[in-house]
């Protein structure tokens, strides 16, 4: 198991061929009380890069990329009942959508979590 | 000596500082009165109208006449009354103090137009009836686009848009067939500063158009030079707000225009702000291919609550050719006839066709035209002049208080902007806002344009006095300075409102928008 | 003028505090050769308010009062009586003169209208839930069809033949520039509503099939079975209602199986304006919430636990999401859904159902009698306030007759569909409580007259 971070704060977990995937717990504070997350449904290909997911809060609305590419094994349906594991939880209950690789090989560009840290601190 | 007061009243007056303000049996506070919802004092079986016998008869509905209960609860006349006027203290309004929204243009609403509006020559009339039949009603439509024309220096106007959002959607449109009609299928990309109402990405998108930011420059003007760099086959045109979102005057209007028809791209200027420049400025003069004007803002009808708004679009000489239907034309003889479907064939080929049902937002064209009437050519040039006074007044006595960062980008035009910089720690310019609600004040516009933190946009508006103004500086004064030293009473402002601050969160992870029976 | 509260001395005051020496250093970003240096030629000066309603009122006098004559145009606006109280609350101040309530501490009075009228829109057409108004029905019948295009992810609309034409041409406006295809179909002079050929037409590609209820010549016709083909197609029903009160006597849409309801709700409240404002009705599924267009006032509470109102699930909305937005609506109609709320909390659901019986039954006893009118013959057997007669001649110049001699007949196909042949000897004739027997009696009479 490794977990990776993007740019647009996203994290991956990636075991074997899948992986999760979430907003860092520095996206969530940003965002504030999130009130709505719409997720992929399963058997959806997505290529890295794409729009995947909606985040919510009450005056804001972004978009979550798809880190990697891959086809969508999963959403997370408790967010539908429970937006606020996004702020509770981040980096854990509160996941968005798992996936199936396609390009294992694009992992290679994403940070680790000290260079995440390092980033942040630049913000 | 006669007994004096012999029921024994006399005034009294607490002491200053005894007696906390106890809890009502009611609930209500003296003229602050709650009030329920209709499902919870009306019922199916009351009404508030004498309706006739209903004729026997048999139905023809096809076997479709309703059984099951709709729902609705009915009020009698007086429970009725007594229900929206309630309701109607829980809100602020023009009519009751101050209203410095920036860029909503909250002015007075003379009561002159409702008058007009509702002769029932205007007020009764059909949108069906015969052309013959309404030659007053397509005389007003007439009337008023040729003051719309003439103050703009345009060469037509699309009169039909229902608010300004919906005439924003009209000028695109009429770019959209004008570059159809030339060939050029590849000019895809609208150009929209980042400083524009939320609106114009809306609207261009909502018509196909991909959406590009044009960047600011430091003083909050379009960055002139951006924006030839980016001009090419692919630009269909740009969405320019001016006066802009920060208040300031596009200086280089002229030069973006030449440059934009030069690339082949069309100009649309969002007129929201019209009402700074009306006869001082024609926007046709600034190379404007179209523009809308919202009545509501720049000619005062009233906001409602949130509409009814009119958005005309005046359009130049290259663009009026692509207008909607329907539209007036009035002939030699005085006679006005209506280009619908019917006769666009000959009288207008190239429209891209109907916007909405029928001619427009009538009610607010009599509204307009009495309000234009009544200032004139003269007072409309007035009209800008003393908004534009108003504000740099506001600006320059808030200078020493809030922080403006356009200040040195030279004089304002009808709205002030301030930033948040400098609250002390933890505050924000939301508690500045609050904290005027308990000044007696509706806030101004708060974080927009969003090119600004905490962007805080002032726009007095010709319709207020010089005392007026000086009241309100000095709340702002007072509310800033409790920003300022951290004042925690402010945090939780308001506290005099009908209501405190609402939980925005819970109603949109939650959404209740329609009444339910509690259960039993 | 009388408008302008600041004196010369005034002026003087502030261009000194701004340290300006005159009005137009303020204006000295405008380039020189935009400026104006006095009022636009050749256009009037102000007037006194005397002077301006002499002309108001000259010019509408040169209209024919629909209250004056016997009056019977429909298709799209009606005629009904407005309880004398609705105008008088819609013009205080504190409605009249608010803005779109922002600041929901103190816009309360607005919110909470807000949010009955979204539940008398929902409860009337049968649905969960319904924003805040749109501009008017046409607007809003375009936009619940890119409603089912985002939620269908499909780009095909069969809109029926009975769909309002401007409400058609509207949408065909709107889809020559966003890609939508657009199945359309004229109606014919028959006495079914075309469901029929609306479920034939349906096919994987079709987002949403269009109807109105009742239709465009007044016919009222089941939409079960027309749900019931859309649903097994994984395509919406979309039901556009433009005489609400026929809600009083008809089922509802959403009774039926549709998914989104729509209409226009000028027919309470609003009063015929010549055509504006009016007010949009949005309405449909709960499941849908999040794609629907416009303002959505929600239920909540305050900091001290109060229940309150605010404006809800703004990340739809073009000032957040901008060019991903649901539609570019900023303002609604927000005073004509007030009008609209308190004309149906005066009716209550007894009144309602008792002005629809009204309605009815005077609309049956005016087509019978004009149907006796030699050469006129009554084409809609089932309809509620407004049927269709077919002249035994082109019926546009016999409108325009008979508005010569005062009476205000219907609306004409030939208005309606200019050039279509075989729809301009139709004439829809709408009644309502405000029309007489004697108005019925007057129109037969002068019918008679003309046809003769």
């Amino acid at each position: 198991m490794s977990r990776h971070y993007t740019q647009d704060h996203e994290w991956i977990e990636v075991a074997g061929d899948g992986a999760t995937v979430g907003i860092t717990a520095y996206a969530a504070g940003q965002l504030g009380d999130v009130v709505f997350v719409d997720v992929p449904d399963a058997g959806r290909e997505v290529a890295k890069g794409d729009e995947a997911a909606v985040v919510e809060s009450v005056k804001a609305a972004s978009d979550v990329y798809a880190p990697v590419s891959g086809s969508i094994t999963e959403g997370n349906a408790a967010l539908a009942d429970e937006p606020a594991l996004v702020n509770s939880d981040p980096e854990g209950e509160g996941w968005f959508f798992k996936l199936r690789l396609t390009h294992p090989s694009e992992l290679e560009g994403l940070m680790d979590k000290a260079a995440y840290k390092d980033f942040v601190a630049t913000l | 000596m006669n007994a004096i007061n012999q029921s024994g009243w006399k005034p009294e007056m607490q002491p200053a500082g005894e007696g906390a303000a106890p809890a009502t049996h009611t609930g209500n506070r003296a003229l602050m009165l709650g009030e329920p919802l209709i499902f919870e004092i009306g019922d199916s079986a009351t009404t508030g109208v004498d309706l006739a016998e209903v004729p026997a008869g048999e139905n023809r509905l096809a076997g479709l006449a309703r059984t099951a209960p709709i729902g609705l609860p009915g009020l009698s006349e007086p429970e009725t009354v007594r229900h929206y006027t309630r309701l109607s203290r829980q809100n602020y309004a023009i009519d009751l103090g101050l209203f410095p929204l920036g860029s909503c243009t909250m002015k007075h609403n003379p009561r002159l137009n409702e008058k007009v509006a509702r002769l029932p020559g205007f007020a009764d009339v059909h949108p069906l009836q015969p052309v013959d039949t309404v030659q007053g009603a397509l005389a007003v439509i007439n009337e008023l686009a040729f003051w719309l024309i003439d103050l703009t220096g345009m060469h037509g106007v699309a009169m039909s848009p229902k608010a300004g959002a919906h005439g924003e959607l009209c000028g695109i449109l009429c770019i959209k067939a004008a570059l159809e009609a030339r060939g050029e299928h590849d000019r895809r990309v609208i150009l929209v500063p980042e400083s524009a109402h939320g609106t114009n990405p809306a609207t261009a998108a909502f018509a196909g158009f991909k959406v590009e930011d044009i960047p600011a420059t430091p003083e909050g003007r379009v960055d002139l030079g951006a924006l030839k760099a980016r001009l090419g086959p692919d630009v269909a045109g740009v969405m320019i707000t001016n006066p802009n979102t920060c208040g300031l005057f596009e200086r280089d209007m002229k030069a973006i225009s030449d440059a934009v028809h030069a690339a082949g791209g069309y100009v649309y200027c969002d007129g929201a702000n019209f009402n700074a420049i009306v006869g001082r400025v024609r926007p046709g003069d600034l190379g404007i291919d179209a523009m809308h004007i919202n009545l509501h803002k720049t000619f005062s009808t009233p906001h409602g609550g949130g509409g009814p708004g009119s958005g005309p679009v005046v359009l130049s000489k290259a663009l009026s050719p692509y207008g909607p239907l329907p539209f007036t034309e009035r002939h030699a003889d005085g006679h006005i006839t209506l280009v619908e479907e019917e006769t666009v064939g000959d009288r207008h080929p190239d429209s891209f066709g109907r916007m909405t049902a029928f001619h427009g937002q009538m009610g607010m064209f009599t509204r307009a035209l009495a309000y234009i009437l009544s200032h004139g050519a003269d007072g409309l040039r007035q009209v800008a002049e003393d908004a534009v006074l108003n504000a740099n007044y506001v600006l320059r006595s808030l200078a020493d208080t809030l922080d403006a960062p356009f200040a040195d980008s030279g004089p304002c035009m009808h709205e002030a902007l301030f930033s948040d910089a400098g609250l002390a720690e933890g505050f924000s310019t939301l508690d500045i806002a609050k904290g005027l609600i308990d000044e007696g004040y509706h806030p101004m516009t708060v974080y927009f344009p969003l090119v600004v933190h905490g962007a805080m946009l002032v726009e007095p508006t010709e319709t207020e006095s010089k005392a007026a103004l000086d009241q309100f500086i000095g709340a702002v004064k007072a509310v800033a300075a409790r920003a300022k030293a951290g004042d925690a009473s402010l945090k939780s402002a308001p506290h005099f409102a009908p209501r405190r601050r609402l939980d925005e969160t819970l109603a949109a992870r939650k959404p209740v928008l329609a009444w339910q029976e509690p259960a039993a | 003028m009388r408008y302008l509260p600041l004196t010369p001395s005034d002026r003087e005051a502030m261009l000194a505090t701004i340290g300006a020496a005159s009005i137009d250093d303020l204006f000295a970003d405008v380039p020189a050769e935009a400026r104006l240096d006095g009022p636009i030629a050749g256009l009037p000066l102000h007037a006194s308010e005397l002077a301006v309603e002499r002309h108001m009122l000259a010019l509408a006098r040169r209209n024919t009062v629909a209250g004056e004559v016997p009056f019977f145009l429909g298709c799209g606006a009606y005629r009904h009586h407005v309880p004398a109280s609705v105008d008088h609350l819609i013009q205080r101040g504190e409605f009249l003169t608010a803005y779109t309530p922002y600041q929901p501490e103190i816009a309360q009075g607005t919110l909470q209208m807000l949010f009955e009228f979204q539940s008398q829109v929902a409860r009337l057409f049968g649905m969960d839930v319904a924003n805040a108004s749109m501009y008017d029905g046409s607007t809003a019948c375009w936009e619940a069809i890119t409603m089912a295009r985002r939620i269908t992810r499909r780009g095909k609309a069969v809109l029926s033949g009975g769909l309002h034409p401007h409400y058609v041409s509207v949408a065909r406006t709107m889809a020559k520039y966003t890609g939508d295809v657009l199945d359309t179909r004229l109606p014919s002079l028959a006495a079914e509503p075309d469901t029929d050929a609306l479920i034939a037409a349906i096919d994987g590609e079709t987002s949403c099939v269009v109807v109105q209820y009742p239709d465009i010549l007044g016919r009222i016709g089941d939409l079960s079975a027309l749900a019931e083909a859309c649903r097994a197609n994984k395509t919406l029903l979309i039901a556009v209602v433009t005489e609400p009160v026929a809600l009083g006597a008809i089922r509802s849409p959403g009774e039926m199986g549709a998914d989104i309801v729509v209409g226009e709700g000028q027919a309470l409240g609003v009063g015929l304006q010549f055509g504006g404002p009016y007010v949009g009705l949005f309405a449909c599924k709960q499941q849908y919430v999040r794609q629907m267009p416009g303002r959505l006032c929600g239920e909540t509470v305050d900091a001290e636990g109060k229940r309150g109102f605010v404006l809800t699930l703004s990340t739809r909305e073009q000032h957040i999401r901008r060019e991903k937005a649901t539609s570019n609506i900023c303002t609604n109609s927000g005073l004509c859904a007030l009008a609209f709320s308190i004309h149906m909390t005066l009716l209550g659901e007894k009144g309602l159902r008792g002005l629809a019986a009204i309605n009815h039954q005077a609309a049956c006893a005016a087509a019978d009698r004009l149907a006796t009118v030699p050469g006129v013959e009554l084409v809609t057997p089932a309809f509620f306030n407004e049927f269709t007669l077919r002249l035994p001649q082109e019926a546009r110049p016999v409108v325009r007759t008979l508005a010569e001699r005062g009476v205000l007949a219907g609306v004409s196909l030939g208005r309606l569909y200019p050039g279509e042949a075989a729809l301009e000897r139709g004439l829809v004739v709408a009644v309502t409580e405000t029309t007489t027997t004697g108005d019925v009696e007057a129109l037969a009479t002068a019918l008679q007259e003309v046809l003769a």
